[in-house]
């Protein structure tokens, strides 16, 4: 499904990403972790194109994001992404936000994209709140939003950029929730978190970045039972401690 | 300071013979507003291109944009009026220039084209930093939803920056109708002119420029209170920036 292959990118002299390779297979979810500044969100948005790299190519569903012919928005329409701060669309009610993309880049008329709309709203819990603006949700909530409104454009593939990191601890488990709940229905994901007690109910790869490089690529068990890299033991050894 | 006030001198004929003072004054006032809406209207259309230009970076349109607004906001107003009234026609082909200068209303048309050019440097400007005050993830966000850049733009970044800069918006909107003044030096009657115009025929001028000074208030507060209409109308509930 996701294909990334040799990648390198440099921000002018620092090298924020050092030949990465890596796969994610239709169905499985793949967490990406690591120090700040390891390289784990940039690597991620470079998935959809939204960060441009310099060296490598990475294939969504066989279509070759270097490849000059490849239409990048249609392929990013069919990428889910969720990001940090949420990026809901403020001036928008929460039904304009899940309808714009279904309107504008899918086609679908009004009906058919509130019809999908209300559906994933009441999926995640939300549907109450529909004609309200982001800013009048709480954070959780907002972070339900925005995962319904990329399940509107009804995503191959769904990538989550640190999605629970700006939000309270109460609301941490609303939105883990909802992605435990979408990984068990096999949608293909790929999550940088700390969260590692998601990691371990649901993940079936964890990729261990620093520095730039993918330091580990195992399976959930390996990675937690007996990580191979020094520095892994040394990250998990922190986190886990609490 | 001796000084004969004479109100009532509004209302006697002034000798143009076409009406009383204030007549000539309120014949002035429309033109005024009728320069100022037409430069306001073309300030919005090429300041919205130079906002949008400026903040997609690394394309030739870019520094093309930068250029124009350096050159538009650096040079006086009352300059730019004569290049645009005695200059440019000289600089067209002759039969062009003929044209140009033989149009009828050619102040009223010069006087929009340069106050709106001006005027749009400007406009360009504020939206820059209304586009720029938004957060890096709405372009993101809008794009990974499969928008284009243009769609982004129209659907995503532009109502929410127009929104952030209606305040300074509507301080550059009170400059407009203000700068409109200064195409009496190109022979257009608009009010600033018709005060002048009364002064030197009835040589009241406390009166004259009194009621200009009145009358271009009422103008400035009515837009005031319109341009404050819209923003409480487009008024976002729970969008920061916007909170009452």
């Amino acid at each position: 499904m996701i294909e990334i292959d040799n990648v390198s990118k440099w921000y002018g002299d620092f090298n924020v990403l050092k030949h990465c390779t890596t796969s994610v297979t239709k169905g499985e979810v793949v967490v990406v972790c690591g120090p700040s500044g390891s390289g784990k969100s940039t690597l991620i948005k470079t998935v959809n194109g939204l960060e441009e790299f310099q060296e490598g190519d990475i294939r969504v569903d066989g279509t070759a994001l270097k490849d000059k012919s490849t239409n990048l928005p249609k392929l990013r329409s069919r990428v889910g992404m969720v990001f940090q701060h949420f990026e809901l669309f403020p001036h928008l009610k929460i039904t304009e936000n899940l309808c714009l993309g279904q309107m504008k880049v899918l086609g679908r008329d009004r009906e058919t994209a509130m019809k999908k709309a209300t559906a994933l709203l009441e999926r995640v819990g939300l549907e109450a709140h529909a004609h309200k603006f982001p800013g009048q949700l709480s954070g959780g909530q907002q972070q339900r939003v925005a995962i319904a409104r990329a399940l509107c454009m009804d995503p191959i593939v769904m990538l989550f950029d640190e999605p629970t990191s700006a939000l309270d601890p109460e609301m941490v488990n609303e939105v883990l929730d909802v992605m435990v709940e979408l990984a068990r229905e096999g949608m293909t994901m790929m999550v940088v978190t700390h969260e590692m007690g998601f990691a371990r109910k649901v993940a079936n790869r964890v990729i261990f970045m620093d520095r730039g490089e993918i330091v580990e690529d195992a399976t959930k068990d390996d990675f937690f039972g007996k990580p191979r890299s020094e520095r892994a033991q040394q990250f998990l050894s922190k986190i886990l401690t609490h | 300071m001796s000084y004969n006030w004479n109100w009532g001198i509004l209302l006697e004929q002034s000798p143009e013979g076409i009406g009383s003072y204030l007549y000539t004054l309120w014949l002035g006032l429309q033109w005024t507003m009728l320069v100022a809406a037409g430069a306001w209207i073309l300030a919005l259309a090429v300041g919205s291109v130079l906002g949008v230009a400026r903040s997609l970076p690394g394309r030739w349109f870019s520094p093309l944009a930068t250029a124009y607004v350096e050159i538009f906001r650096n040079i006086p107003l009352l300059v730019q009026l004569f290049l645009w009234y005695f200059v440019m026609p000289e600089l067209l082909p002759r039969s062009w220039g003929l044209w140009v200068k033989q149009l009828p209303n050619a102040p009223l048309y010069t006087a929009i084209l340069g106050i709106g050019l001006y005027m749009g440097s400007r406009v360009g400007e504020q939206l820059r930093a209304g586009i720029q005050a938004l957060p890096r993830g709405q372009m993101m966000a809008a794009t990974a939803i499969g928008l284009t850049v243009p769609q982004a733009f129209r659907f995503v970044i532009l109502p929410q920056a127009y929104r952030i800069i209606l305040p300074p918006l509507t301080s550059e909107f009170l400059n407009t109708i203000k700068n409109t003044s200064v195409a009496l030096t190109i022979g257009l009657l608009e009010l600033t002119a018709r005060a002048r115009a009364m002064q030197e025929y009835s040589f009241q001028v406390f009166e004259a420029f009194t009621a200009a000074t009145v009358l271009y208030l009422l103008l400035n507060i009515a837009v005031t209170f319109a341009m404050r209409l819209i923003e409480s109308r487009v008024a976002v509930p729970g969008l920061g920036v916007l909170k009452k």
